[in-house]
């Protein structure tokens, strides 16, 4: 079975939610904490959401120089999964694993609502069980989620297909080029604001016009992974 | 104890959103007359004992690589006040 570390950093709010997504995807959620030396043997790690270190110097700065981040960050240049939802692509962009930087909001207020997204890229370790140009609808909930990177990143996440997520309808926080979500060239390291753990359960997830709270769309992200990792065993 | 003085400041073409709320709240105020506001982060370092080059290089360091995000900060200044 996929073992999938869920990491703690004091402040991380999301931890619970991403384990038990990992379980309801037929996965084994192993807990991991901030300062931990070694990554448990996992097979695939989840960045979650919340205010990692307080959020005190900027969101996700302080989550960079951890005991397990080293570990991460070597295991994800090595290709191993990595998922960093919210604070957790945050702390993706501080660490250098992803480009560009989080900023607050445009219109300064925290937003929490169901988002639709589309999935521009369905070829990363966390989107293989979408479909490209699919559109999901999952919950987002943030006040520093302002995509930015200076046009020539910009150029090149559009150019290499790798901006992986973008918001339709409407963009919540101001973000370039409606960005939503972006992954590394190698596929295996993908960040995004809104929260596939919290629609992975019939009566818990968004709406939807016909049934209320059944929304199940950020389920694909865990069986994606695990999928991919039972088949390369 | 000398304490070094770090600036990081929002780089020019990021929009600097608490620096807006800021310069929007002025005028309601009665504070007239400054086209905008921009706020950054200023972070004393105190030292202990001498500050030599070698300290100055450590402030300098943490500044960029800790203190300040590029993609998005600039450190504007590194400086030993009393």
């Amino acid at each position: 079975m996929a073992r999938i570390g869920v990491v703690t950093f004091p402040g991380s709010l999301d931890d619970r939610d991403a384990a038990r997504a990992v379980r309801l995807a037929d996965g084994e959620a192993v807990n991991l904490f901030h300062t931990d030396a070694d990554l448990q043997g996992v097979d695939a790690v989840v960045l979650p959401g919340g205010f990692s270190y307080g959020d005190y110097l900027r969101a996700g700065a302080i989550s960079r120089f951890s005991p397990i981040m080293e570990r991460v960050v070597d295991a994800a240049r090595g290709g191993m999964p990595v998922l960093g939802i919210c604070n957790g692509f945050q702390v993706l962009t501080e660490v250098h694993l992803l480009p560009g930087s989080m900023i607050k909001n445009e219109h300064l207020h925290f937003v929490c609502r169901d988002q639709v997204l589309r999935v521009e890229n369905a070829s990363t370790a966390w989107t293989s069980d979408y479909a490209a140009g699919q559109e999901i609808t999952i919950p987002l909930k943030n006040q520093d989620g302002q995509y930015v990177a200076d046009e020539h990143t910009l150029d090149e996440l559009e150019g290499e297909g790798l901006v992986t997520f973008r918001y339709v309808g409407w963009n919540p926080n101001g973000s370039r080029r409606d960005i939503a979500g972006i992954t590394n060239g190698r596929g295996n390291v993908v960040g995004l604001m809104p929260h596939p753990e919290h629609a992975v359960e019939p009566g818990f997830g968004p709406d939807s016009r016909l049934n209320g709270r059944r929304g199940t769309d950020g389920l694909a992200f865990f069986t994606s992974a695990i999928r991919e990792l039972v088949a390369t065993g | 104890m000398p304490t070094i003085v770090v600036h990081v400041m929002p780089k020019p073409e990021i929009l600097d959103p608490q620096g807006k709320a800021v310069g929007a709240a002025l005028p309601r105020l009665g504070f007239e007359g400054f086209a905008s506001v921009r706020q950054g982060k200023r972070f004393e370092l105190q030292v202990d004992g001498e500050v030599t080059d070698e300290v100055m290089a450590q402030a300098r360091e943490a500044a960029t690589t800790m203190l300040s995000n590029p993609v998005i900060e600039d450190v504007v200044a590194v400086e030993v006040v009393d």
